[in-house]
């Protein structure tokens, strides 16, 4: 039988929990769609320098309507405005400053994250589909901490993490943290431990949701 | 005396010959050679290897290249976006290649060409469909990928200002591939928004130095892909 859950986080309070833990001075790249919410919710306190891929070091809040520039976008291609301090650069340095590991952490999208933090979330791998990769795979193996945002299950109720990935890998064991919307979970060398459950969400039900096995600290 | 300034974007890609690899700039819209790229489907050269970063928009600009049949393959990173709808059909129908590349290694494999480097290895893609075939070494206990430079025989590239020696200043992201992209090609052809008098770029704040551009067409009043995919234009205009 089927545990229905009613309670859990919003995709806003996801993004919350994410901007809480992303610490003062910290560099942060952040995937096209829900990642994007992260940059609304850090505190005031914080100075955090968000960084898109096609180049832009200190992204600031959207332009006012009228105030768009086509030559100002993220990596989403939606209209941007750079904060002061900020730093243009083209793609080959924007790409050292992933690959070598300067940037502190990435926040992305997911299909599936399997157990031992494996991460599929650039192809369904369906023959008609057409590819397209973009910096997936740069991020997630050059940036230290790889944080995913997704829904805890598929919208026909099928769990996103799961034992192995079934579609086409974007990186092998890159993953470090999953904010879904009924928990936050680790992902460690001796598996997926439970950093806390949404409010309504005990530890049994997140299990019946998630393929894979589950620990408690 | 060197002078890289010539007068029309058409005798600009006036060299561009069948079967050519050719480099586009761009992300998207932003800073995509529009007016270059229109004077190539009129200049008409085919079987042409494009490597950009997307598949372009609409009707209009790299789109158009491709609706026109001069594109025999594609090289980029992600070729599906919102205004994509010309590759994606041709792609379907099996009538245009595609070598899909992780933007990273797009990126460095430009640069990795335009600098006398023949290959590299890298971490990105380690592991995914993305490195199958391709031969992969451990260092430092690591799993690396080998990936070879690209090397154009043209690039077109769009900038905001340009001097007479191809010194170029670039507009905000609209920077992204242009100037490694400058150094990757035989050819570099640039549209540039303002030409100005030699000596009125400050050397200190050169992005890309002129050695690395053989032809400036100045482009006043470029075209926005935007506004032309709003009005749903094509281009040959109709």
């Amino acid at each position: 039988m089927e545990v229905v859950i009613k309670k859990g986080w919003s995709r806003e309070e996801m993004a919350q929990n994410i901007a809480r833990d992303i610490p003062d001075g910290s560099y942060v790249n952040l995937g096209i769609g829900m990642p994007e919410l992260v940059a609304n919710y850090i505190p005031e306190n914080r100075e955090v320098v968000f960084h898109t891929e096609n180049g832009l070091l200190g992204i600031g809040p959207s332009p006012a309507e009228g105030e768009e520039d086509d030559e100002m976008i993220n990596a989403g291609k939606k209209p941007v405005t750079a904060n002061k301090g900020a730093a243009f650069f083209h793609h080959a340095d924007s790409f050292a400053m992933i690959r070598g590991g300067h940037i502190d952490i990435c926040v992305l999208g997911a299909f599936q994250i399997s157990e031992y933090g494996d991460l599929a979330n650039w192809s369904t791998g369906e023959p008609k589909a057409i590819p397209a990769v973009g910096g997936a795979m740069d991020l997630v193996q050059g940036v230290k901490h790889v944080i995913i945002i997704t829904k805890h299950t598929t919208k026909d109720g099928k769990p996103k993490i799961v034992r192995e990935c079934s579609y086409p890998l974007t990186g092998k064991g890159v993953v470090d943290r999953i904010y879904t919307d009924l928990a936050i979970i680790d992902v460690t060398k001796n598996g997926l431990f439970v950093k806390e459950m949404a409010p309504g969400v005990d530890f049994e039900t997140l299990q019946s949701k998630t393929e894979a096995s589950l620990n408690q600290y | 005396m060197i002078n890289k300034v010539v007068k029309t974007a058409s005798e600009a890609v006036a060299d561009v010959f069948d079967g050519a690899i050719v480099m586009i700039s761009g992300f998207g819209e932003a800073g995509s050679p529009i007016e270059l790229i229109h004077a190539l489907i009129d200049q008409g050269a085919k079987d042409l290897t494009i490597v950009s970063n997307n598949t372009g928009n609409g009707h209009v600009g790299l789109a158009a290249l491709i609706e026109n049949r001069q594109v025999r393959k594609m090289i980029c990173s992600f070729p599906r976006t919102a205004h994509s709808i010309v590759f994606p059909e041709l792609y379907k129908n099996g009538e245009i290649e595609l070598e899909l590349v992780p933007q990273g290694t797009l990126a460095e494999r430009i640069r990795a060409g335009g600098s006398g480097i023949p290959a590299f290895y890298t971490p990105t893609s380690v592991n995914t469909p993305l490195a199958e075939g391709k031969e992969t070494r451990e260092i430092d206990g690591k799993p690396y990928v080998l990936e070879y430079g690209l090397k154009a025989d043209f690039s077109l590239v769009k900038c905001k200002t340009a001097d007479r020696h191809g010194n170029l200043l670039f507009n905000k992201t609209a920077r992204n591939f242009g100037p490694i992209m400058c150094m990757g090609a035989k050819a570099t052809i640039v549209q540039a928004k303002e030409v100005v008098d030699l000596g009125m770029i400050d050397p200190e704040i050169v992005v890309t130095p002129g050695i690395f551009v053989s032809k400036v067409v100045e482009i006043a009043d470029p075209l926005s892909e935007n506004q032309l995919i709003k009005e749903e234009r094509r281009y040959p205009w109709r």
